[in-house]
């Protein structure tokens, strides 16, 4: 399990764009948001928790096919569905890989983008822990429409039209406690909830996404 | 230590290809599968290493036991030759790497990047990954494709050594690898337009 | 005699051209008495007017738009488990015939908003649920056409529709959750179920069995044409063999 971790974060290193495009994309709408609805630093202040939170998922939804679509293309996924590690873990694995290289990039980055859109000063705290608290759960969703899609010639844009209606309940709950952060409410109550989901997902899905994997390579 | 096959139907895309397929393999043996192109040697193969379900048949070998290779080698092109095997040892619970790039002469080429190889180097570095599995069955679809004859050779050695020690292989191929080794032929067993009670998923609507 | 007999397509096939005509009758008599008798023989609402008959065409729409994925669910389930294709082919048929009930919902929805709440579009609870359903129902249809072999097209649909019901009910209880958050409880929302009077209720009665009907009547149809499609298409493989 530790080798293939390891493999995947050297893979997404050496190859580049790991990190770097899903944090580029994410400054990217970041930017445009002010474009888009004007630069009035009261409006900005009071969207900026929600349009981070969108940015942050929107950058996450671009790479998740990356989780299996080169592993599929390369018979890596045959491989491992033969070996004695089981395809349940290999698929947790290939999330927490994700989340590390691409969607932790994104919380840390969060804050920073964060003054951009003039976010409250106690927004910063409660928007790196809902990101923190929600970002696994969107990999490991992620991971589950990546086997879902894999070995598809549309596949890309088929993965985010099926990923995005699984990600309403993170993305309603982690935009909820930051934005009631921001506006310095008490947010313990969604923060819980966040993380109900989010243990909830890493618990049960690895197992259907290993089922959905195990169909899709028949 | 055996591979045994009886009565085996399998199907590609909802259709039966072979069926009634049953022949057995013991230990230290090798099986040639021949057979045109088309005819079912791979799907075959694919339903001995489970990676799909037979329509009928039993297949009686440990899944544990085997190690199987195709045509994409699973080789990452951003990995050295040796960290591409180093994880397969590391998956399969760890073989001796630098003999398995010994055995198919890429210890020169060891820190090279699995991109910068050529086809029958990358073709040589997937099968030095049947060396680290460890696993004493193995089932190889076409591994002698874009071979030079040496190489061929050192494939041919390595499949004996792994006979020697009570291994047993089956392998499609359309080449004669050089050493004795059992054939037999799909195309007897291919299954016929007319054949209706196999169990295939298109039957219920006819 | 177990219904599993049925799970025979060609014995299914028989079965629904038989129970077809009669079910089309009976929907399309208990829509006319219905709608009709909703439309032009109930009096206008005190407070509503008019506007209030759209309910003969809203609330049994939104009804089966949600009883069209919870058969869908349930014949996903006998697939993965029987693995019976007019099981698989029949959640596929009701797919379409979902999105269509979702869709009157919506539309009639907004219809009916518009002259009572003053706009054509709240992010209210119940309307917001119906979209994420939507986006569902779209995302199943996708991914059935996408993948070639009908078999393992069966398959990962059917995980979907699963993990998708999972996640539709975690939507709907984020979504009252998020709007109470923005709004001080849902005083927009009409509860209907318990705001109909009696004059009302008899007629929707009637419209509600004419939409089940219908319903049963289109995915029977669909599951048919689904089920000659692939006997066309196991013929045409065999045929291709043969040659």
């Amino acid at each position: 399990m530790r080798a293939l971790l390891l493999r995947d974060l050297i893979l997404a290193i050496r190859a580049g764009g790991g990190f770097g495009l899903g944090l580029a994309f994410f400054l990217i709408v970041v930017v445009l948001v002010p474009f888009s609805v004007g630069p009035a630093p009261e409006l900005l202040s009071r969207i900026a928790a929600g349009a981070l939170w969108l940015g942050a998922l929107l950058a996450c939804l671009l790479s998740l096919d990356r989780i299996l679509a080169l592993d599929w293309e390369d018979g890596t996924l045959d491989l491992l569905a033969t070996s004695p590690l089981p395809l349940e873990a290999a698929l947790a694995i290939k999330a927490l890989a994700h989340w590390l290289t691409t969607a932790l990039p994104l919380v840390v980055a969060a804050p920073l983008f964060g003054v951009l859109l003039n976010l409250p000063a106690p927004g910063f705290f409660w928007l790196t822990v809902s990101l923190l608290v929600g970002t696994p759960a969107l990999s490991i969703i992620g991971a589950f429409g990546a086997a879902l899609t894999v070995g598809l010639k549309r596949g890309g844009l088929l993965l985010s039209l099926l990923v995005v209606p699984l990600y309403v309940p993170t993305l309603i709950f982690g935009a909820e406690v930051a934005r009631r952060g921001a506006e310095g409410l008490d947010a313990t109550g969604p923060l819980a909830m966040l993380g109900g989901i989010t243990a909830g997902t890493i618990a049960l899905m690895p197992f259907a996404s290993a089922a959905v994997l195990r169909m899709a390579l028949k | 230590m055996m591979l045994r096959v009886k009565d085996l139907t399998v199907a590609r895309g909802g259709l039966p290809v072979l069926a009634g397929v049953s022949f057995s393999v013991d230990a230290g043996q090798a099986v040639m599968l021949r057979g045109p192109n088309g005819s079912g040697k791979t799907t075959l193969l694919r339903t001995i290493a489970r990676l799909q379900d037979p329509v009928a048949g039993q297949i009686e070998c440990d899944p544990d036991q085997v190690a199987y290779a195709a045509h994409s080698d699973g080789l990452k092109s951003m990995l050295s030759a040796r960290e591409n095997l180093r994880f397969w040892a590391d998956v399969y619970g760890g073989g001796d790497v630098e003999a398995a790039l010994e055995a198919f002469e890429l210890s020169r080429l060891a820190e090279r990047m699995a991109a910068h190889l050529s086809a029958g180097q990358r073709r040589r570095l997937g099968l030095a990954r049947l060396l680290v599995v460890k696993r004493p069955i193995w089932i190889l679809d076409e591994p002698t494709v874009s071979l030079d004859e040496a190489s061929v050779a050192l494939f041919a050695n390595g499949v004996k050594a792994h006979l020697a020690t009570g291994g047993l292989a089956l392998i499609a191929t359309h080449l004669d690898l050089g050493f004795a080794a059992e054939r037999f032929d799909v195309s007897a067993y291919r299954a016929t337009a007319e054949a209706v009670g196999l169990g295939a998923s298109d039957e219920a609507f006819l | 005699m177990s219904i599993w007999e049925y799970a025979n397509p060609v014995k299914f096939l028989r079965l629904s051209e038989r129970v077809l005509p009669a079910l089309w009758v009976i929907s399309f008599a208990c829509l006319a008495i219905g709608l009709i008798w909703g439309f032009f023989f109930t009096p206008d609402d005190f407070r509503q007017g008019s506007t209030v008959k759209i309910i003969y065409l809203h609330v049994p729409s939104a009804l089966m738009a949600i009883n069209a994925w919870f058969m869908m669910l349930v014949a996903s389930l006998i697939w993965l488990i029987r693995r019976h294709h007019v099981s698989a082919l029949a959640a596929k048929a009701a797919a379409p015939v979902g999105i269509a009930m979702t869709l009157i919902a919506l539309i009639t929805g907004a219809v009916w908003g518009q002259p009572m709440w003053g706009t054509w579009w709240v992010w209210d609870p119940r309307l917001t649920s119906f979209l994420i359903l939507f986006l569902f129902y779209i995302g199943y249809v996708a991914l059935w056409s996408a993948v070639d072999d009908p078999d393992s097209a069966a398959d990962l649909t059917s995980m979907l529709c699963i993990v998708g019901s999972v996640f539709a009910v975690l939507s709907r209880y984020a979504v009252n959750f998020w709007n109470q958050g923005l709004h001080q409880g849902a005083s927009l929302s009409l509860d209907k179920e318990t705001n109909v009077a009696n004059v009302f209720y008899h007629p929707l009665l009637f419209s509600i069995a004419g939409f089940v009907c219908l319903f049963l009547a289109l995915v029977l149809y669909r599951t048919g044409t689904e089920i000659r499609r692939r006997r066309m298409r196991a013929l045409m493989a065999r045929e291709v063999r043969h040659a």
